[in-house]
């Protein structure tokens, strides 16, 4: 996985709350057997409308999500997080995002930023008002800074330390863990003889 | 201090815990479907690892399979190069696998439980949002991401930080005629989508303890609808008896061994929840969605709100759209929506029990012309024992479809889904904007409705169906 310091690009404003999986990606594009090509899903539904935000040139190269609350609820399908990084997008910038989404995120490098509600509706304000305008996303500093002068918006951003910790260094998880192998092995040493096994020794 | 049942559960599985650090959460059963799996088996391959415990892993084919001619190779090339992935990736990494055509086929959530695999005090996951229907045998169990799911076929552990409790009591005794789905919906409407973040939910009360197994899978399965990252139930002897003397229960000694750690599985009584909610399920009734999200219902007898009934300015306009496009308006009496398909089935509402009571309803009467009725089983094992019944003939006597087992309709991934604006009555979770297909218009209902509103083609209960039947709400 890439490292993630910081990031600056082209702020999308998607003005819905509760963009649930099947709106990022809808089931039928989940058939690939990669991790690639699955921007040709992303919100589907929305994508044969011309207003829709993305079809509009000033936000098509958008490579910073600005989204309402409880964003990538639903399923616990990765694609929508690689639906997203397929077609360009770093960061996705939320009022409040879905458990495993977040989880998600985090896990394939995608950042998930949680701001204030206000913040999410002055970066839309002014990324409606600039369309085209960019977003940093700073994870060393935790901030998302749009504009400049007296509009600028500067402002903090949550995510847990030890998702960060791990974005900032691009550290992969399996290799993390299989460093606890002993203790891994240790445990098992004292589980129950009679918890399930899906086969059995003959 | 006591703890809660969900953090029982927890402890005992945790393989290493230190400060600022997530937990390593041993993992006890680890189920796999064809779609969120070939990338994760990807990743072990091109790092040279292999799956550490095939003999805690078990693979079924749902998601994506055809309930019509599944002993013919699968129509469409795409669908069949995902399941053939999922085959090989079994053979070559020694997982179980139980291939469209095998007894043992079905929805992976219907699946474990009927194996007995599910058992009381495990940690469970798979790669899919509703493995939370394995709480209700008072197993941590969640739903996980492709990268989460190679995690675990390589350490059969996860890194999870320890999530907040809540206790979701609901007292009293439902009315005869309302279900489990209605008192999910319910709770849903009541909390958000949102309301359950961050939290294990454990639901209890005399509610609960009266539910079958079946209907509280129903409820632990929609725990994710409204955000939670698990939900459960103590395990009771309600629960005992369903796991005794199935194929992977244990047997004898172990037998004993194993029910007598189960009941110390309860929450004790001076440990705390997070945050508790407490509802009354005697006032319940039937309770179906008009919206986009499962937190969009109201009561059957209800009718569709208008926006301005919400003071939230995001709700608001998240009505707006719902109605818009569920193509509803305002003030519209719930019973005169018109329905054009019903599905029966998904893991929310296809095992044995919810079949039973959709033929119970059905029997005698016909579907409704204009109106298809569409069954689908969960796991091969509940359409054979609803074929022993005779449940398939009552269905295909009243003109419904009867269907093999999988996910079909529920997530429209198979070729079972709604046309643009075609209207559905449906057992399942989730009526997300095409999720049943692009641009169809999802109403969920518990199963009595949804066989009834078959019958009427409108949106109905039993007790709409005949004059000798006492109203329901
Ligand atoms: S039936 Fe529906 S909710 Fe259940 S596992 Fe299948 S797709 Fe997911």
């Amino acid at each position: 996985m890439d490292a993630f310091t910081t990031h600056t690009g082209v702020g999308v404003p998607l003005r819905r709350s509760n963009v649930d999986t099947d709106q990022i990606i809808p089931a039928v594009y989940l058939k690939r057997v990669t991790r690639t090509g699955f921007e040709d899903g992303l919100f589907a539904a929305w994508r044969n409308d011309p207003d829709f935000v993305l079809n509009r040139s000033a936000y098509a190269a958008g490579s910073v999500l600005v989204a309402g609350p409880d964003f990538g609820t639903g399923s616990s399908r990765e694609h929508a997080v690689w639906a997203l990084q397929n077609y360009g997008f770093k960061a996705v910038i939320s009022a409040r995002f879905a458990d495993i989404f977040r989880g998600n995120a985090g896990k394939a490098g995608l950042l998930a930023a949680e701001v204030d509600d206000k913040v999410v509706q002055r970066l839309w304000e002014h990324l409606e008002a600039n369309p085209g305008a960019s977003v940093t996303v700073d994870l060393t500093s935790r901030t998302v800074r749009a504009g400049e002068g007296e509009e600028a918006i500067v402002d903090s951003f949550d995510i847990d330390d030890y998702t960060r910790w791990r974005l900032l260094e691009g550290l992969d998880d399996i290799g993390i863990t299989l460093g606890h192998d002993a203790d891994i092995a240790a445990y098992e040493a004292g589980r129950p003889a009679w918890k399930p096994a899906t086969q059995h020794a003959r | 201090m006591g703890r809660t049942l969900a953090e029982k559960v927890w402890d005992e599985h945790v393989v290493r815990s230190a400060q600022g650090e997530p937990d390593l959460l041993y993992i006890d059963l680890h189920l796999i479907h064809e779609v969120t799996s070939p990338q994760a088996f990807e990743g072990l391959r091109l790092a040279g690892r292999e799956v550490r415990r095939p003999d805690l892993t078990l693979a079924t084919e749902d998601h994506n399979v055809p309930t019509l001619d599944w002993d013919k190779p699968i129509a469409d090339p795409v669908s069949r190069t995902q399941v053939d992935t999922l085959r090989r990736n079994a053979g070559e990494f020694g997982v179980r696998l139980h291939p469209l055509g095998d007894v043992e086929q079905g929805i992976v959530h219907v699946v474990g439980p009927q194996l007995g695999l599910t058992q009381p005090g495990m940690t469970i996951v798979c790669g899919d949002s509703h493995t939370s229907t394995h709480g209700a045998f008072g197993a941590i169990a969640f739903g996980i991401g492709t990268s989460e799911v190679e995690h675990v076929l390589a350490t059969q552990t996860l890194m999870q930080a320890k999530p907040k409790t809540m206790s979701v009591t609901i007292d009293g005794s439902l009315p005869a005629g309302v279900t489990a789905k209605d008192m999910v919906l319910t709770l849903i409407a009541h909390t958000g989508t949102g309301g359950g973040q961050g939290y294990i939910v454990e639901y209890r009360g005399q509610a609960i303890e009266e539910l079958s197994m079946e209907g509280r899978m129903t409820v632990c399965n929609m725990s994710i609808e409204w955000g939670a990252k698990a939900g459960l139930i103590a395990p009771d002897e309600t629960t005992f008896a369903y796991i005794e003397g199935r194929p992977e229960a244990p047997r004898g000694a172990d037998w004993e061994a194993a029910v007598a750690h189960w009941r110390t599985l309860v929450t004790d009584d001076d440990a705390t929840f997070d945050k508790e909610i407490v509802l009354d399920a005697s006032t319940m009734t039937p309770f179906v969605t008009w919206g986009t999200n499962p937190g969009q219902g109201v009561p059957l007898g209800g009718t569709v709100p208008a926006p301005e009934d919400f003071e939230e300015p995001n709700a608001r306009v998240a009505t707006e759209k719902a109605l818009e496009y569920m193509g509803l308006t305002a003030g519209t009496p719930m019973r005169d929506i018109r329905v054009d398909t019903v599905f029966v089935g998904s893991c929310t509402n296809g095992r044995i029990e919810d079949l039973r009571l959709a033929a119970e309803v059905i029997r005698g009467h016909r579907v409704a012309a204009g109106t298809r009725l569409l069954v689908v089983p969960g796991s091969v094992r509940v359409r054979l024992q609803a074929e022993e019944e005779g449940l398939d003939l009552v269905f295909k006597e009243a003109g419904a479809e009867w269907r093999g087992a999988g996910c079909s309709m529920c997530l429209g991934m198979n070729p079972d889904q709604l046309a643009p604006q075609e209207r559905s009555a449906s057992t399942s979770n989730r009526n997300f904007e095409g999720r049943q297909g692009k641009g169809g218009r999802t109403h969920l209902v518990s199963v009595p409705v949804a066989a009834a509103t078959a019958v009427r083609g409108t949106l109905s209960s039993p007790a709409d169906l005949g004059p000798t039947t006492e109203g329901d709400d």
